[in-house]
């Protein structure tokens, strides 16, 4: 149990920015040193756990947890892969209420703001890549970006609607 | 304040629910529901909120529910104790329903993998997630964090031109994003 807790956090702790950085990781750590699942189980659960919602990084912990000891195994893997993150960002965000007025510190963030906006356009084109973007189904995302961006639609929605047309799809005109 | 933390709760559900397609396209939720729908952060703080998750250990996901849920309450007027309780409702909410479902898909795990109604739902999903991702860029470019190109010209040349660096470093030169909003920050405080 205490194992599987170190090993999530700091799986938790590693994992920047995506989760797909973590990857080597996992194998390291649950594949090679603790041997709790298979090279090829772990490529199906990563599979599975990019399908599902959520948290890839959090997914997969719970999967392991849950395959070693059932739902308490699951629990603290869980909390094993979240805590790092937790306690990192109250600890930021309470020092950053103090500095936010400082000008300095005000300054850094006018200037980084521009390169955040960057960093999240950039993985649009990979993510084009691996959602198999055709000229038949381009329309999706543009339509997509369109209506949260002009018309202000909630993006939840935008996933609800896209869910059960692709499964429409698939039932009732594909074949 | 109880009706506060109910939404918050409610609305990281929602998004730990329907959050296909990772940390980012959850951004792209996260600002619907925080900034756009509740208004409990401007799109500058929110942008604040998404540098910090992205540069600071940990999956951008739980960091970025922690944080909003500090701040919506923070926000709102409450202490910053009350502001660590949000945090926790936020973040428990985002992973609740993936613990339940990935508990349920573990006991079917190939089965759910293969099923063809499932595979129909991503041709619709995948390509979604996609314009998701491009809605967040383009809702972030906007007058709070570029500046005004007629009331302050030199904050926002600037502004595009640390856009235009930030996007070659990381796409062409796979530069780490960590180290890319390092240095944007400090050339922010160089220049502005």
């Amino acid at each position: 149990m205490f194992e599987l807790f170190v090993t999530f956090s700091k799986i938790g702790l590693f994992t920047i920015g995506g989760g797909y950085a973590m990857i080597p990781l996992i194998e390291k750590n649950v594949v090679e040193d603790k041997q709790w699942v298979s090279h090829e189980e772990l490529m199906d659960l990563i599979a599975v756990a990019q399908s599902c919602p959520g948290i890839f990084a959090v997914n997969i912990s719970i999967f392991i947890g849950y395959k070693k000891a059932g739902i308490r195994g699951a629990f603290i893997s869980t909390v094993g892969a979240c805590l790092p993150s937790f306690v990192i960002i109250l600890a930021l965000a309470l020092a950053f209420q103090q500095f936010r007025d400082n000008e300095y510190v005000e300054r850094f963030f006018l200037g980084l703001r521009p390169a955040v906006v960057a960093l999240i356009a950039s993985p649009v084109f990979k993510l084009a890549k691996s959602a198999r973007l055709t000229r038949y189904n381009i329309w999706i995302p543009i339509t997509a970006a369109l209506l949260i961006w002009l018309v202000g639609l909630n993006p939840i929605y935008v996933i609800l609607i896209a869910g059960i047309g692709g499964y429409a799809y698939g039932q009732y005109i594909k074949d | 304040m109880l009706l506060l933390m109910l939404r918050l709760f409610w609305t990281f559900f929602k998004i730990g629910l329907l959050g296909f397609g990772g940390g980012y396209a959850m951004i792209s939720m996260i600002q619907g529901e925080v900034v756009n729908k509740h208004h409990w952060m401007t799109m500058g703080q929110f942008t604040d909120i998404v540098a910090i998750s992205q540069s600071t250990p940990g999956p951008i996901g739980i960091n970025s529910a922690t944080y909003v849920g500090y701040s919506s309450l923070v926000n709102a007027g409450y202490e910053p104790y009350w502001g660590v309780l949000g945090s926790l409702i936020a973040t428990v909410a985002v992973v609740l329903p993936s613990f339940v479902l990935m508990v349920v898909v573990s006991k079917f795990l190939m089965k759910y993998k293969s099923h063809k109604s499932v595979e129909s739902v991503f041709q619709g999903l995948r390509p979604a997630v996609v314009g998701l991702l491009a809605a967040a860029a383009l809702l972030l470019t906007n007058e709070e964090n570029f500046g005004s190109m007629s009331s302050c010209p030199w904050r926002f040349w600037i502004s595009v031109g640390i856009f235009l660096f930030a996007f070659i470093a990381q796409k062409v030169y796979k530069m780490s994003p960590i180290l890319v909003i390092i240095l944007c920050g400090v050339t922010g405080l160089i220049l502005f």
